[in-house]
């Protein structure tokens, strides 16, 4: 009898801190000189008796995507309830690991122009093209070394411009784009050349053509020439820069604001004038807060009063601790689990397309490390 | 050095090889093989230049001209 009671085992008490806890464990304290509790330590055996594990209906009720903006080519949203980890590595794959199209090869005929043929090859590199997304994505095969061209891996491109005196430019002209012809070259001089069936997939609307076509690519003058052939190939920006198709994806905190004592009157006047438009507001102090005792309005009614409008749009620049009239009546912080990423697309995809993608692009991943793992233990 | 950097005189055909868009100044060598075309320093003009001939420009007089680019292609990486 007494053994049996010896086996039962001891109930695993699991503790659960309390809302205020967790909201504290969770913020990032930003003060005049430091930044303190930079690390999480949401994972097992931190806090003794605490469950942390790992689950995937907890990670499924904790985790949301707010959209704030969402234009083709640039998006900002919000990622709340990951990891850094997480979300870092959804930046670092939407910059590095997303394929796009972009010149790789170029066949100089002529350049009598004052830019040298590296440098021009260089620039023509660097700017982004954009085209019918169905043949960008599904059509359009990698290219491997040594490969012959086909309409399936390689996008040919032509620029070919001679700049010649205008006859007709008026007399007292200075400017050279009125006195020549072609002196300045732009991006949307390239000359986009079908082959096969890339008739069907880029043609119209759907054609290659420089996201934005007035990129100065080389200036001419009179007698110079530029005559060559481009191919273009799919790449990734972990080979090439110029194959990211986010003109930087990036993330930061979710500001916090925290207002601990009134600020009233011409100090909260002051204290708005410390954060960017918009985050602070002015509200006045209502009958019911000046009746409330120990609220810090009493006395105070009809004087404004500084409140928290809209946090996200502040940069954390810390300058109302720098003041001493708001130093302990104002907790800055940043929520360790809310990341506001900026997504601006360089043309090949639409903005929101990115992230999905690079979602995709870590389960992909994940899926193989799972298969290495399992071979490894085999 | 490989062969095409290496000097080659011109003959009548113009260059002896990769020449494909030879544009029309081959059309100066007119009989005689040894007519070079060179480019004005100061005006920009195409000026022949026969062998012995004196190094000036028969548009302005300059002295001073260049030797113009190969007619080769020259391939690049966009890097």
């Amino acid at each position: 009898m007494g053994s049996s009671k010896k086996q039962t085992a001891v109930p695993v008490r699991t503790k659960v801190p309390s809302p205020e806890e967790v909201e504290k464990r969770n913020t990032v304290h930003i003060n005049a000189e430091t930044v303190t509790n930079v690390t999480s330590t949401d994972f097992p055996g931190f806090y003794p008796g605490e469950d942390h594990s790992w689950d995937i209906e907890k990670f499924r009720e904790s985790v949301h995507v707010v959209f704030h903006q969402n234009d083709p080519y640039e998006a900002q949203f919000s990622l709340i309830g990951v990891d850094a980890s997480i979300a870092n590595a959804f930046r670092r794959i939407m910059i590095a690991d997303i394929p796009t199209l972009a010149i790789e090869d170029i066949f100089m005929w002529n350049n009598t122009s004052v830019i040298q043929d590296e440098v021009l090859g260089h620039r023509l590199g660097l700017i982004p093209f954009t085209g019918g997304k169905e043949g960008l994505h599904n059509f359009l095969k990698w290219y491997k070394k040594g490969e012959t061209p086909c309409d399936y891996n390689t996008v040919e491109l032509e620029l070919k411009v001679k700049c010649e005196n205008n006859e007709s430019a008026p007399a007292n002209s200075k400017d050279p784009k009125e006195l020549y012809h072609n002196a300045h070259v732009y991006a949307k001089d390239i000359k986009f050349v079908p082959k096969g069936r890339q008739a069907k997939y880029f043609s119209g609307e759907n054609a290659i053509r420089p996201t934005n076509p007035d990129i100065l690519v080389a200036k001419m003058r009179p007698g110079q020439e530029i005559d060559l052939t481009m191919h273009m190939h799919k790449g990734v920006g972990s080979d090439h820069a110029k194959f990211s198709p986010v003109a930087t994806a990036s993330y930061r905190l979710m500001p916090t604001i925290t207002i601990l004592e009134p600020i009233l009157g011409r100090d909260a006047e002051k204290f708005q004038k410390c954060f960017p438009e918009g985050v602070i507001g002015l509200e006045k102090v209502t009958k019911e807060e000046a009746k409330k005792k120990g609220s810090g309005y009493e006395g105070h009614e009809g004087e404004v009063k500084a409140v928290v409008l809209d946090a996200m749009r502040d940069t954390v620049s810390r300058e109302c601790l720098r003041h001493d009239e708001f130093k302990d009546k104002v907790k800055l912080g940043r929520r360790r689990d809310h990341f506001i990423y900026l997504v601006e697309s360089t043309g090949q995809w639409e903005s929101d397309a990115i992230f999905l993608e690079s979602i995709a692009h870590l389960k992909e991943k994940a899926k193989r490390f799972e298969k290495m793992v399992v071979n490894m233990v085999q | 050095m490989s062969s095409r950097e290496q000097y080659q005189v011109p003959n009548s055909q113009g260059f002896t090889t990769g020449a494909s868009n030879n544009d029309g100044n081959s059309g100066g060598n007119s009989g005689g093989n040894s007519v070079m075309w060179y480019t004005c320093g100061d005006c920009a003009v195409r000026v022949p230049l026969e062998k012995g001939a004196p190094i000036r420009c028969q548009k302005c007089g300059a002295r001073v001209l260049y030797k113009e680019r190969t007619k080769r292609m020259v391939q690049f990486e966009a890097r």
